[in-house]
């Protein structure tokens, strides 16, 4: 398996550079040169490593990019079955007449620009996303977020409402505005890759489903904005994350911490992709938090065991994520991953600073995390009130069995 | 597509504005009318007399309450509003941006019913 990934990257420059030359552009070599990788994980585990790799994935990505014009036709069908399905609800015939008209790309960009417009409440515009862009039915959203699919179908009429009756624009925003609502978007792509991730245990099926639809989203969102680099390490994070969705639960469905999972269950595919598209977006030299959790999310997948794992760096990347994205959990990762690399009471100095947060003291994985820490710094009787602290604030099993064992195996 | 802006804001913060406050605030009115103006988009503006002036009439089963004060006790009241012809939404907000009051305040956007309702303004 890992001479594949050694392959992969020792071709990589060489076949980008020949691609650059017969396809004339820089981007589209580099598309294809993705998708030939994506092919040549899935394939050579199975059939060996070709004679002549660097002209194996020459050959796959041409190859995909002349095939481009027909993958396009098959995407302008399936804009026109979810418009054709949008069709028989009355009260957006005037939205969709504008649509039919316009280029299938500027389509579906403005549908998913409308979908997340701020004036629609967030989880509206998860609702709606997964409605319209996804083409999801009322009845799987339903059960998705658990409500009756008679309560979704309300909230998605009252959108639709809103969306004629305050005049909603249908097209993506002018250029002042499309960072901040590109934004939007990727907010909505990531909350509903979460909405499937953060499920354990029961309705996994519809779960995975979701984490699947967002990558596809992510996908699609990186076909258009290429040279965006947060869309790129949005993409990247998702799919590393991903990547060791069947190692995060046993057979009971119990939570399996990334330490102690089977790593031979992480997706091979999903991860040299991934960290493809990370070294893709950080050379575009405009880092972003997506970016930056996409990179660790890398360097975890790097690891082959768990004491492989370069705790420096990922230490280091939360450290550059707190810039981003300062908050209390970021910095108690970073704490955490801290001890992993300078021992216990690093990790324990830096959750200091977290110590009179009120959220924190709500948090149970802040408990819990100072107590393994405690615990690990051989003072026993302070880990074991704290995972107490801990118990006392998750409801849910799998948690509590969890920290349950951690206080037994305390003495 | 004619668009209310409601604005609203906690009223003593407004009367005890120093004389800087209220003339900074004054010419921020002032631009965004002159261009909503020069592009046909405004309609009417106006301030509001303090909540404290204010009277509330309801009727309930056939008879008419009036009461002293305004529609809900809040700490922030209606001050004052626009009118603008927008195109869709996001015009319509970027006008709200620039109302000062979003700073301290809030404005809230609504579109207008029926273009009949604003023809005596």
């Amino acid at each position: 398996m890992d001479q594949v990934a050694v392959e992969v990257r020792a071709s990589y420059p060489k076949a980008l550079a020949t691609l650059i030359r017969l396809l004339g552009d820089f981007g589209a070599a580099e598309d294809a040169l993705q998708e030939a990788l994506a092919r040549a994980v899935e394939t050579w585990p199975r059939d060996g490593v070709p004679d002549n790799a660097v002209a194996w994935l020459v050959t796959t990505g041409r190859r995909w990019t002349i095939d481009g014009y027909r993958r396009r036709r098959v995407e302008a069908r399936y804009i026109q079955s979810v418009v054709v399905a949008e069709a028989a609800e009355p009260a957006e015939d005037s939205v969709l007449e504008e649509a039919l008209t316009l280029h299938v790309r500027d389509d579906l960009l403005a549908l998913l620009f409308t979908c997340c417009h701020p004036a629609i409440a967030e989880e509206a515009q998860i609702s709606l996303t997964l409605k319209t862009v996804a083409g999801l039915s009322v009845e799987e959203i339903a059960r998705a977020f658990l409500v009756s699919p008679a309560a979704m179908e309300r909230r998605l009429s009252r959108v639709k409402r809103k969306i004629s009756e305050a005049k909603i624009p249908y097209e993506v925003p002018k250029a002042a505005l499309l960072p901040e609502r590109l934004r939007a978007v990727l907010a909505v792509v990531y909350l509903i890759f979460n909405e499937g991730y953060s499920a354990s245990g029961h309705k996994q099926l519809i779960r995975v489903e979701l984490c699947d639809e967002a990558i596809r989203l992510g996908r699609l969102l990186v076909r258009l904005f290429r040279d965006e680099p947060e869309v790129v390490g949005l993409l990247a994070l998702l799919l590393l994350q991903h990547s060791r969705h069947r190692a995060r639960l046993d057979q009971n469905g119990e939570i399996v911490l990334l330490d102690v999972q089977d790593r031979s269950l992480w997706d091979m595919r999903l991860t040299v992709e991934g960290r493809f598209l990370v070294e893709k977006a950080l050379r575009m030299k405009r880092p972003g938090g997506y970016q930056v959790q996409a990179a660790i999310a890398a360097v975890h997948s790097e690891a082959l065991a768990p004491e492989d794992t370069d705790w420096a760096q990922i230490a280091e990347l939360y450290g550059v994520l707190e810039r981003y994205q300062p908050s209390p959990v970021v910095t108690l990762n970073r704490a955490v991953a801290v001890a992993k690399d300078q021992g216990p009471e690093a990790g324990l100095a830096l959750l200091q600073a977290l110590e009179g947060s009120a959220d924190m003291q709500r948090y149970h994985h802040f408990h819990a995390a100072k107590a393994a820490l405690l615990a690990e710094a051989g003072r026993a009787g302070e880990a074991a009130g704290h995972f107490e602290a801990a118990l006392g604030l998750t409801q849910n099993p799998a948690e509590r069995r969890f920290i349950e064992r951690k206080l037994a195996s305390l003495s | 597509m004619l668009y209310t802006m409601l604005i609203y804001a906690a009223e003593e913060s407004i009367e005890n504005y120093t004389p800087e406050q209220r003339e900074r605030c004054l010419v921020g009115h002032r631009h965004l009318q002159q261009r909503a103006k020069a592009k046909d988009a405004f309609l009417a503006a106006g301030e509001l007399v303090s909540t404290s002036s204010a009277t509330t009439v309801r009727r309930r089963d056939g008879k008419h309450r009036v009461v002293d004060g305004p529609f809900a006790e809040t700490k922030e009241h209606l001050v004052g509003f626009y009118i603008f012809d927008c195109e869709d939404l996001d015009q319509a907000l970027a006008y709200a941006k620039e109302i000062p009051h979003a700073g301290s305040g809030s404005v809230e956007v609504r579109p207008m019913a029926h273009l009949e309702s604003v023809a005596t303004v």
